[in-house]
């Protein structure tokens, strides 16, 4: 396709998402729904605007993707250490490593009721669950990436005698870099629904707890631009990633 | 041997964990000792409070699951068929596409108030975008030899979709929906936690706030159990029902 036709296509593609906004605009005004169950994207727009410029929504925003990218930083740090050990050492991946398949199941949301059994309702422990939950993309990304090295490469980094660490640093894990990068991307989307839902759970001021507390208000405009905000939130960091990721593995093309 | 080698360390853990809580007397409102855990499991059991919670969850995880994933499948095959549809559409797709599903809580809440509806509904959202992903790049994937094979016979659209295109993704349908089947665990379990009074969820939040730490340990358990079971079944399936062609299936982007 020249890019001429895909700027075309990709003109008419927004075109049909701003038909969709005004379909949701005309059911709004004239359709017989009662405002406080559906804003039309007018409301909810002023909403937004409304609560930038006089409200407290910039700070939400703010806390709420504070946590999603300090939840997930430690996360992605443990996960490739934790990965890194376990998949370089043979005893590891065969007694470790199955142990993980086992709990990797389990919604990481049932962790949140255990977690606030220990740690109460806290900031401290929305952190704890986001980084719990967004491990295991990036820690069984890494397993798998460091331990399926070419065999070739292997013999290569015996043929140069490198020791553990420079055979990990050198070759390992610059070839788990595309499985770290695509778990990581993974995990940073699993911290942002931790992230509301922990919000939601312990009132820790954030888009979650709010867009419940002004659901409970009956509010919905201010619920609509919360839901919009966090839609935004989650397309600028996987779009930002995929330009890292895209960055990083310039190497992988050639 | 591989196997033996796997259990053995969650095995030792198990014991530390039972012998450190019995030597050290510890009476805790957040932590049990794995052999209070299975009593408190085996009870919930017996009185059938797990059963009919796992129930409530997979009832509305699955009709979720149908309704999201039902949607999705017919879309994705419309947009697979017409590639100007699909191109006009993607737009819109990427945009909606990553607003979490719990972020939809609050709305669903205000809409539908608590129950099975919501929790469909949240379930359906969550579920309808893997299926679409997943479908669209089964479809471009489909070998050009059978669709000039359908012109060559004059299939009409319905024919060709049924005669040629589902047959021929149906091993790619099956991986999507498999995954979507856990998606849709995860989502009720989590609506559950989070909001609605249903299911194994609630339970599992009920238990944890009146202080039953073994109850809620035993419910964490079965709720691992009980999607590791699902996808051992469905994974099952798909091995018997399409070997190879199933396992060739790669992650779209």
């Amino acid at each position: 396709m020249t890019l001429n036709a895909r700027i075309w296509w990709t003109a008419g593609s927004i075109a049909v998402t701003a038909m969709l906004v005004a379909a949701w605009q005309l059911v709004a005004t004239y359709g017989n729904i009662p405002p406080v169950f559906l804003p039309g994207p007018d409301r909810a727009w002023s909403a937004l605007v409304h609560g930038f410029s006089g409200g407290d929504l910039s700070m939400l925003t703010l806390a709420t993707v504070k946590r999603m990218v300090y939840g997930w930083a430690l996360a992605s740090l443990a996960g490739i250490v934790l990965g890194a050990i376990i998949g370089s050492s043979r005893i590891a991946r065969e007694y470790v490593a199955p142990m993980l398949e086992m709990v990797r199941p389990v919604p990481v949301s049932a962790f949140m009721p255990v977690v606030i059994a220990f740690l109460g309702l806290t900031g401290n422990m929305v952190l704890i669950v986001i980084a719990i939950g967004s491990v295991w993309p990036v820690l069984l990304a890494t397993v798998h990436g460091v331990s399926s090295v070419e065999p070739r490469l292997v013999e290569v980094s015996r043929c140069l005698r490198l020791g553990r660490l420079q055979t990990l640093w050198k070759i390992a894990l610059p070839n788990a870099q595309p499985d770290i990068l695509a778990g990581m991307r993974i995990g940073l989307t699993v911290s942002l629904i931790l992230a509301v839902i922990g919000e939601m759970l312990t009132s820790e001021n954030g888009l979650g707890y709010k867009i419940l507390t002004s659901a409970r208000a009956f509010q919905s405009a201010d619920v609509f631009a919360g839901v919009i905000l966090l839609g935004l939130i989650g397309l600028v960091s996987n779009l930002a990633l995929q330009e890292i990721e895209r960055y990083m593995l310039r190497w992988k093309r050639r | 041997m591989r196997t033996a080698k796997g259990f053995l360390l969650p095995l030792v853990l198990l014991l530390l964990w039972e012998i450190g809580m019995r030597a050290s007397g510890l009476q805790s409102d957040s932590l049990a000792a794995p052999s209070q855990i299975a009593a408190a499991f085996w009870t919930a059991l017996l009185d059938g409070t797990i059963l009919r919670r796992t129930g409530e969850t997979l009832r509305a995880a699955l009709t979720g699951l149908a309704v999201g994933g039902g949607s999705a499948l017919v879309l994705s095959i419309v947009l697979g068929l017409v590639p100007p549809a699909a191109r006009l559409m993607q737009f819109s797709i990427e945009v909606l596409r990553p607003v979490p599903a719990v972020a939809l809580i609050p709305v669903a809440i205000l809409t539908l108030g608590f129950g099975y509806g919501m929790e469909i509904s949240l379930v359906a959202f969550a579920t309808f975008w893997p299926v679409l992903i997943y479908g669209q790049a089964a479809i471009v994937n489909i070998e050009p030899q059978l669709i000039d094979l359908a012109r060559v016979l004059r299939l009409n659209t319905f024919g060709r979709v049924t005669k040629i295109v589902l047959p021929a993704t149906l091993p790619r349908y099956f991986v999507a929906f498999r995954l979507a089947t856990a998606v849709s665990l995860i989502v009720a379990v989590t609506v559950e936690i989070a909001a609605n009074p249903l299911g194994i969820g609630h339970e599992l939040m009920t238990a944890a706030q009146s202080l039953h730490p073994d109850l809620m340990f035993a419910l964490v358990l079965w709720i691992g159990l009980v999607g590791w079971g699902l996808n051992g079944l469905l994974l099952f399936a798909q091995r018997r029902l399409f070997g190879a062609a199933g396992a060739s299936v790669g992650v779209p982007q």
